[in-house]
This record gives structure tokens, C-alpha cells and sequence, in this order.
């Protein structure tokens, strides 16, 4: 089923797809195999989750479609904006934790990748402000990292992420850390920013409710190295909110997702 | 302290006061015994002057002493200056190269472990007399800033750094958004310990260069009067010593505090 879908995916011709990645291994230094072979291809404005145990190395194939490492081998190919020179733009990362620099405000933690960038200030704080607004802290700008919450911290995140205005949102289990009743509103907003700005969005999860809930398309990996077990295609009316959640067609789901993730599960156990 | 506040569940406030008052009726009445002792015993001056000698010594002498304190002061402070940008600097280039680390620190450990009074002499021999003070308070207070700052460089948030690299940020960039930053606690920490060394640094090579004939600060000051058996003079230059440092570190703990109190959490305990 997967490798059906991304060889037609390629031949589709890369302008359809954000990200490709072929044939791509991820070897430690050690020896050890953290990922792959993996195959995957990523349509612009989808939204897939990669789902599977941890140490699978969901995270480490993020890290090579950011080029924050190399592959051992394979390819790994990301779509860019015509003229889009600047590092890092096409792309922005939210990470596990909020990853903020606690000695300096809100709106600068924001505004961060457009001063590594050269923007001007005014026109950089306008857009520091508006990601703000676009996640819902616009009056938090000037608070400080500890005076938030975590769910505001990781909104922060999200709208450092944004204000780039990246074609790829990459999100390595943001919500993992946060409280049940946050995740879900985070998961509700996350959905509307991705219905309003259209952008690719790649989300690192494990759990099996959260990426049936969110995604198009649920990525099953094994346990290490990290193979694609399964590409299964979540179909809803949109947009999704809570009757989705509990619905029987989410539920089927999850029972599908979950009975995907149950070979790894068993594997990793001989480990 | 903690585990005492826990246990007796008064307000604060009372608490806090008592810690400045309980110290200061110590010290009263250290002083009232030392003033009464030397009364009944009838102890001459050049054994043990009384307290009451020694404040008036302190008043009398104050045209020399002042002097004495002011050289002391400003040796102090140019070894503090040099050792916070030289700590600093060495850590940076340290941080940029692992080569020059490997190859430089162990040096840095040598001149740590080497006792400065040993040095000293040494160095007067050398360099000329102020100089030679200023680098033995340096050589004294140098490494705490350098072995701080280099761990504060090093303990920097990994995700952070990857975020840095996700934007392409430049070396200088990542320096001043990112490493300098996240290592100031770790420097001031070390710039306040250097404070203090760098008092000890400068009498150490006072005292050596004393005898050596020449000096006038406040080490020289002790002991010169020690050598013409002026003992409430050494006992004023004393008391002077330790003041300036208590007001080194206080000024230095205050900084510290005044730069940190909005995010850091050493500076945000205090205000709780």
C-alpha cells in the first residue's frame, strides 16, 4: 500500500510533493541502524503523521527532512519557494519541549528566525505580533517564557515556527508533554491554522488517537530501524471537530492504526 | 535555614530580620568583650590594641590608610577586569576549537594549582612592581571565569542549537543570540568568585612586594606596621581589607541579581 502510493506520488513529478525521501537509511555512529530504508513522499498541504514506538526513529527522519542531520544514504528532497534563499525558511520545527530561550520575551522569541535573518525590526515585530495573534497570545508578547503555561509555551513555539511563513511545519511530538484537556485544544487550533494557512504539515506522534485525529494520512513504523509498516488514509468530512472524536468511523480507525502498530510493538519486545 | 523556616511557621519578615540582627549583636558583643578584656587585663597596645584604639587609629591614620585602600582597590580592580575578559575570552576561543582547548587548558589548570605567593616573587623580578601586582590578582582570579563560562557555553539547550542551525544562523549569531546568554549565570557566578580571588591576588602580591621594599597598599600597609610593631594600624588596614571585601561581593551578588531576576531561577528564588 505505501510503496504504491509514493511511486505514484513521484511520478506525479516533484512540483505536487513538499517532501521526498528515497531509499533513506540513518546509521548512528556506531553502526547501528536508527531508520530505513524508508520511502515516503509528502504532498504539498498534506497533513501525515508519523506514527510508532519510540526509538523508531520518527524523529530522526524530521531531522533529516530539516537537514539538522545528513542521511546515511537515500535522498532526501524538499520543495522549495522559487528565490527562497534564506535558510531554514521553508521549513519550520517545533519541537518535543517548547525550546525557548528563557531570558528574553515572548514576541523575541518569536521574532528570532527573522533576526537570524536579517529582517528589519519593525517589519519583524509586526510579524512576531501577528504569529502571536495567529496562535492566540497576542497579549503575551511581552511576558516572559516561565510566566506562561505549557500549552502557551508550546503555542509560542508553534508561532515561532510560523512566522517564517514555511511551506513544512515539522512537529516532533509537541503535544506529548501536555495535559489531555490542552492537547485537545491544541489539536483543534493546530487543525484550523493548517485549514486557514494550507501548509504542509509532517507531526511526530505516538499516539494512535491523536494521528488519526488530526492527519490525512497515518505513517505506521516499525520498530528500530524504522520502516513504514503501513500508509493508511484517514477519510472524514471536513472540517473535524469533537463529533469526529467520537465517532465510529474514528474509532474503526484508531482499531485499524493500532492493529498496524501492533507487529512493532511485538518486535520490539524481543529487543 | 530552609528546614528551620519550615518548622516555625512564623511570618518572614521576623525571620529576615533576624538574620541581619543576630549577626550584628555578635559582632557587638565580640567587641564589648575584647574592649573589656583588654581593659581589666590592662593589655599594652602593641599585644592586642582594643577595638576602641583601633577605631581611633582607623580615624587618625585615615590620610595613609585611605591612600593605602584606593591603591588596593584600583590593583583589585585591574585584576578583576583583566581576569573577567581574559576568563571570558579564553573560554570563547576554547569553545571554538577544541584543539586550542586540548592544547591550552591544561596550562590553565598549572597556573590555577601553582600557589600565587610561590609566583610572586618571581614575577616582581620580571615585571615592574604594579604590573606584577595586577598579574598575580589576574592569575588568581582568572580561572573560576574561565572554567564557569566554559561550562555555561557548554550547557547550552541542544534543541535551541538545532534551532539555530534549522535557520542557518552564523557563528557570531550564535554567540551572541544563544551561547552568550545561556551562559551568564555561569559567568556571573564566576565573575563573583573572581571578585573576592582577585582581592586575595592583589594582597598576596602586596605582601611579597613589601618585602621586597616598595608598595603602598593596604597588604604593605599591615606589613609595614607589623615590622615598626604598630599593631592598631595593622588591625585598621585589616578591618579595611575585609570591608572592601564584603562590598565586592555585595556589589558583584547584586548585579548578578539585577541582570538574572527576570528569568533566572537562582534570582527569582529570592524574590519568592
Amino acid at each position: 500500500m505505501s510503496s504504491a502510493k509514493s511511486s505514484s506520488g513521484v511520478e506525479a513529478g516533484l512540483t505536487a510533493l513538499a517532501v521526498s525521501l528515497r531509499g533513506v537509511t540513518k546509521a548512528y555512529d556506531n553502526g547501528v541502524m536508527a531508520l530505513g530504508p524508508l520511502d515516503l513522499a509528502v504532498r504539498k498541504g498534506e497533513f501525515i503523521s508519523l506514527l510508532g514506538p519510540s526509538g523508531c526513529g520518527k524523529s530522526t527522519a524530521l531531522r533529516l527532512i530539516a537537514e539538522l542531520s545528513a542521511p546515511s544514504s537515500g535522498i532526501v528532497r524538499v520543495a522549495r519557494h522559487e528565490g527562497d534563499v534564506l535558510p531554514g525558511h521553508g521549513i519550520g520545527f517545533v519541537f518535543q519541549e517548547p525550546t525557548l530561550m528563557p531570558w528574553t520575551s515572548v514576541r523575541e522569541n518569536v521574532r528570532l528566525p527573522l533576526r537570524l535573518a536579517g529582517v528589519p525590526k519593525p517589519e519583524a515585530r509586526a510579524r512576531a505580533d501577528e504569529a502571536l495573534a495567529s496562535v492566540g497570545l497576542a497579549d503575551f508578547a511581552d511576558a516572559f517564557p516561565r510566566e506562561l503555561s505549557g500549552g502557551m509555551k508550546m503555542r509560542v513555539s508553534l508561532a515561532r515556527a510560523l512566522v517564517t511563513d514555511p511551506d513544512i511545519l515539522l512537529m516532533d511530538e509537541p503535544f506529548a508533554a501536555l495535559d489531555e484537556i490542552t492537547r485537545f485544544r491544541l489539536n483543534n487550533d493546530l487543525l484550523a491554522l493548517w485549514r486557514a494557512l494550507g501548509k504542509t504539515v509532517i507531526f511526530v506522534t505516538h499516539s494512535v488517537f491523536e494521528s488519526v485525529y488530526l492527519s490525512q494520512r497515518v505513517v505506521v513504523m516499525t520498530a528500530r530501524p524504522g520502516r513504514i509498516q503501513a500508509d493508511i488514509r484517514i477519510e472524514t468530512v471536513e472540517p473535524r471537530g469533537e463529533a469526529f472524536r467520537t465517532s465510529a468511523a474514528y474509532s474503526n480507525y484508531c482499531r485499524n492504526v493500532s492493529a498496524a502498530l501492533a507487529p512493532s510493538y511485538s518486535g520490539r519486545s524481543t529487543l | 535555614m530552609n528546614a528551620q523556616a519550615a518548622v516555625t511557621a512564623k511570618p518572614s519578615g521576623a525571620q529576615r530580620a533576624m538574620r541581619f540582627v543576630l549577626p550584628v549583636i555578635v559582632f557587638a558583643a565580640g567587641l564589648a568583650a575584647w574592649e573589656l578584656v583588654v581593659r581589666i587585663k590592662d593589655i599594652p597596645p602593641y599585644v592586642l590594641p582594643a577595638p576602641s584604639v583601633i577605631f581611633l587609629t582607623l580615624i587618625k591614620d585615615w590620610a595613609v590608610l585611605s591612600q593605602s585602600l584606593a591603591t588596593t582597590l584600583l590593583t583589585t580592580l585591574e585584576g578583576f577586569v583583566a581576569a573577567s575578559i581574559g576568563g571570558i575570552a579564553l573560554a570563547l576561543l576554547f569553545n571554538q576549537s577544541k584543539w586550542v582547548e586540548y592544547s591550552l587548558f591544561p596550562y590553565a589548570i598549572v597556573l590555577q594549582v601553582t600557589p600565587v605567593i610561590a609566583i610572586a616573587p618571581l614575577l616582581l623580578i620580571y615585571l615592574e612592581q604594579q604590573t606584577a601586582v595586577v598579574v598575580c590578582a589576574f592569575i588568581v582570579a582568572f580561572f573560576p571565569v574561565l572554567s564557569n563560562t566554559t561550562l555555561g557555553l557548554n550547557s547550552v539547550d541542544r534543541n535551541l542549537a538545532g534551532l539555530f542551525q534549522l535557520y542557518g544562523a552564523s557563528p557570531p549569531q550564535t554567540l551572541r543570540f544563544l551561547k552568550l546568554p545561556a551562559a551568564l549565570p555561569y559567568i556571573l557566578g564566576g565573575l563573583r568568585i573572581a571578585g573576592g580571588l582577585s582581592l586575595i591576588g592583589a594582597v598576596v602580591a602586596e605582601i611579597a612586594a613589601g618585602t621586597a621594599g616598595a608598595g603602598s597598599g593596604l597588604a604593605y600597609r599591615i606589613a609595614e606596621s607589623g615590622y615598626r610593631l604598630n599593631i592598631p594600624r595593622m588591625f585598621a588596614a585589616l578591618l579595611l581589607l575585609s570591608l572592601a571585601g564584603i562590598v565586592i561581593y555585595g556589589v558583584l551578588a547584586l548585579v548578578s541579581h539585577l541582570v538574572l531576576r527576570r528569568w533566572h531561577e537562582s534570582a527569582l528564588g529570592k524574590e519568592n
